[in-house]
């Protein structure tokens, strides 16, 4: 860290500008690619947004959760419910999703917290089923075969597909940018160091007067509600909700492989995981089985040797980073 | 009145299949500190390899069941060897991780070489087999023998930690690896012989599974959970309250069924949540826990 300290400020910013380019190339899709591109893009960005807030959950606050699919699916549900009960605009579900995932997550929390490390782990699993199982029995969804988004609310979204489709990618986007500088102001604040002290050494965190349930409680709330506003995007682009699609648990796996293949712990990491893992479904993904295998295979290999990720392997001992997520007072 | 009578009784006997499925997890986690993501499709892939093995043998499932145990067993021993040693110590995230890997692994590698169709074990006629209690209540002879298992499992874990010299050796790796080391405790030894013990636990909760209910290769989460709510509805550390707390999961999940057959499962993780609410520390908490 201090050889990182002493590092020109030139090396960052050059980084920044980098990122800067990349956002405006993918903003500008819309003018130049087609409907594909567009629609692969957009799922790439809520994969990469889902990967960084299960990143700040296990690689920040030391909350390892396999049920973030939970959240997901409050959040399409809580879209698909608006939207087809009242004759409110459809774009106004999203806030809608985010606030319903973080009223969800409270209780959870309450509940979940009671559990330990990888018993943690399980029980957010379990809270996931739960809703699941409880989201089949909404007959006014469909129950447990689901429900497809109204064509008169589809076009209440925008009037043309192109415009659709552009439209929901700008979202997913704007969604994936937010989340990711919401990430490094709160890595950088006052609260991040608290955080990541909780993280290396809980007992002398709490020494210090850091109030551990609370910051856990409302980082694991937030999370839930960028989960869940992502969950809602996700949907919107799909037209149609389901329990088995929305509760899956594949949305914490996906998160799971970028993050750790990436590199858990660094807001770099998932980009590269994302990457990683978009080029490796679109090479390989027609093999099923086999890829999820190999897919598993690589995390498991990446967790026991290279636990830094493709990051950690790329920057190697220089430590050089592009989002300094040092606090800045 | 006899319909309450009879769910509790089913519940019953389903609760003993859920303790099979908690042991071998309430096991590893006592003795590593580890939570073995994969125990669920460990106990499919237990019933696969029996149901393929009491086939090439000639069809009997016992022989299926000592085939797919041994098999497991040692799977077991090698995959904490080679494996899951590296991930103990690095916290909590580390061993999740891996474990929940080797889960996606395990459940797409047995879609690779099994069909994704539901099988079911043939154990004959003691399927079918049962004696009525009177008021309507009838206990099916192989639940009932499950249910045994159970116990029988449980005992036999108790007399091994207590009153065996292995038993000794796991209970002071379980305390302090280390200062176990410095007493001449081969600490990776035991933890894998602990693995193998575990996952051959899995192999026969996995037959009693196979013949009672269908399976299929994506079923194996569902088991982890079931197993999972049993640890901790009976109290973390406690085997009879693991029995118990397969106990209240099967029982929730008939009055579950009762009202309707879509809320079967709903019932028993209500039931975990519920009980998670009230009683953190679950029905029989281990004293020094508490």
């Amino acid at each position: 860290m201090s050889n990182d300290a002493m590092r020109p400020k030139g090396h960052v910013r050059a980084g920044t500008v980098l990122l800067l380019l990349a956002v405006a190339v993918l903003a500008s899709l819309p003018a130049w690619g087609g409907r594909r591109e567009l629609h692969l893009c957009a799922e790439f960005c809520c994969y990469l947004a889902l990967a960084q807030l299960w990143n700040l959950l296990a690689g920040y606050a030391g909350l390892v959760s396999i049920g973030q699919q939970a959240f997901v699916g409050v959040g399409a549900y809580a879209l698909f419910l608006g939207c087809v009960l009242s004759p409110m605009p459809p774009l106004l579900g999203l806030p809608l999703a985010a606030l319903a995932a973080a009223l969800v997550a409270l209780p959870a929390a309450w509940l979940l917290f009671r559990l330990r490390g990888a018993y943690f782990a399980i029980g957010s699993w379990a809270v996931a089923e739960t809703l699941r199982l409880a989201a089949s029995q909404l007959t006014v969804l469909g129950g447990g075969s689901g429900k497809s988004l109204p064509i008169g609310v589809v076009h209440a979204i925008a009037s043309t597909r192109g415009v659709r489709d552009a439209l929901l990618f700008w979202l997913s986007l704007l969604v994936l940018v937010g989340v990711m500088a919401g990430i490094l102001w709160l890595l950088r604040s006052r609260t991040g160091l608290a955080l990541t002290a909780l993280r290396d050494n809980p007992a002398t965190a709490a020494s210090v007067g850091i109030p551990a349930g609370r910051l856990k409680l409302a980082v694991f709330a937030g999370a839930a509600a960028a989960t869940g506003l992502v969950g809602a995007l996700l949907f919107l682009n799909r037209l149609r909700v389901a329990p088995d699609a929305a509760f899956d648990l594949d949305w914490t796996t996906n998160a799971m492989f970028i993050v750790v293949i990436g590199g858990l712990g660094s807001l770099e990491g998932p980009v590269l995981g994302a990457l990683f893992f978009f080029a490796c479904r679109e090479l390989f993904s027609q093999h099923g089985a086999a890829y999820l295998v190999a897919m598993g295979a690589i995390a498991i290999t990446m967790m026991l040797w290279a636990p830094a990720g493709l990051w950690g392997l790329l920057r190697g001992s220089r430590g050089s980073s592009l989002f300094d997520t040092r606090r800045r007072p | 009145m006899s319909a309450w009578l009879d769910i509790l009784v089913q519940g019953v006997l389903l609760g003993g299949l859920y303790a099979l499925f908690a042991a071998g997890l309430s096991l590893v986690f006592g003795v590593m500190r580890v939570v073995n993501i994969a125990h669920g499709d460990f106990i499919i892939a237990g019933a696969y390899v029996a149901l393929a093995a009491g086939t090439a043998l000639g069809g009997h499932p016992v022989a299926g069941a000592l085939v797919s145990m041994l098999a497991l067993g040692a799977a077991g021993y090698l995959l904490q060897r080679l494996v899951l040693q590296r991930a103990i110590g690095g916290g909590v995230l580390r061993a999740v991780l891996v474990t929940f890997g080797l889960s996606v692994i395990l459940r797409n590698g047995l879609l690779l070489v099994a069909s994704p169709d539901s099988r079911r074990i043939d154990a004959g006629a003691i399927e079918t087999m049962g004696f009525s209690l009177g008021g309507g209540v009838r206990v099916g002879v192989f639940p009932l023998l499950v249910l045994a298992l159970a116990v029988g499992v449980i005992l036999a874990l108790q007399w091994l930690t207590y009153r065996t010299a292995f038993g000794r050796s796991l209970r002071a790796v379980a305390e302090d690896p280390d200062t176990a080391g410095l007493m001449g405790v081969d600490a990776q030894r035991v933890f894998a012989l602990a693995m193998a013990i575990a996952l051959a636990i899995a192999a026969l909760a996995g037959t009693c599974m196979g013949i009672r209910t269908t399976f299929d290769p994506a079923a194996g989460p569902e088991r982890l959970l079931f197993g999972f709510e049993a640890v901790i509805v009976g109290g973390l550390g406690s085997l009879w309250g693991t029995l118990l707390g397969g106990v209240c999961i099967g029982v929730a999940q008939g009055i579950g069924a009762h009202i309707d057959p879509d809320l079967q499962q709903l019932a028993g993780h209500l039931a975990f949540l519920a009980i998670l609410a009230l009683r953190p520390a679950g029905l029989l908490p281990r004293r020094e826990d508490a």
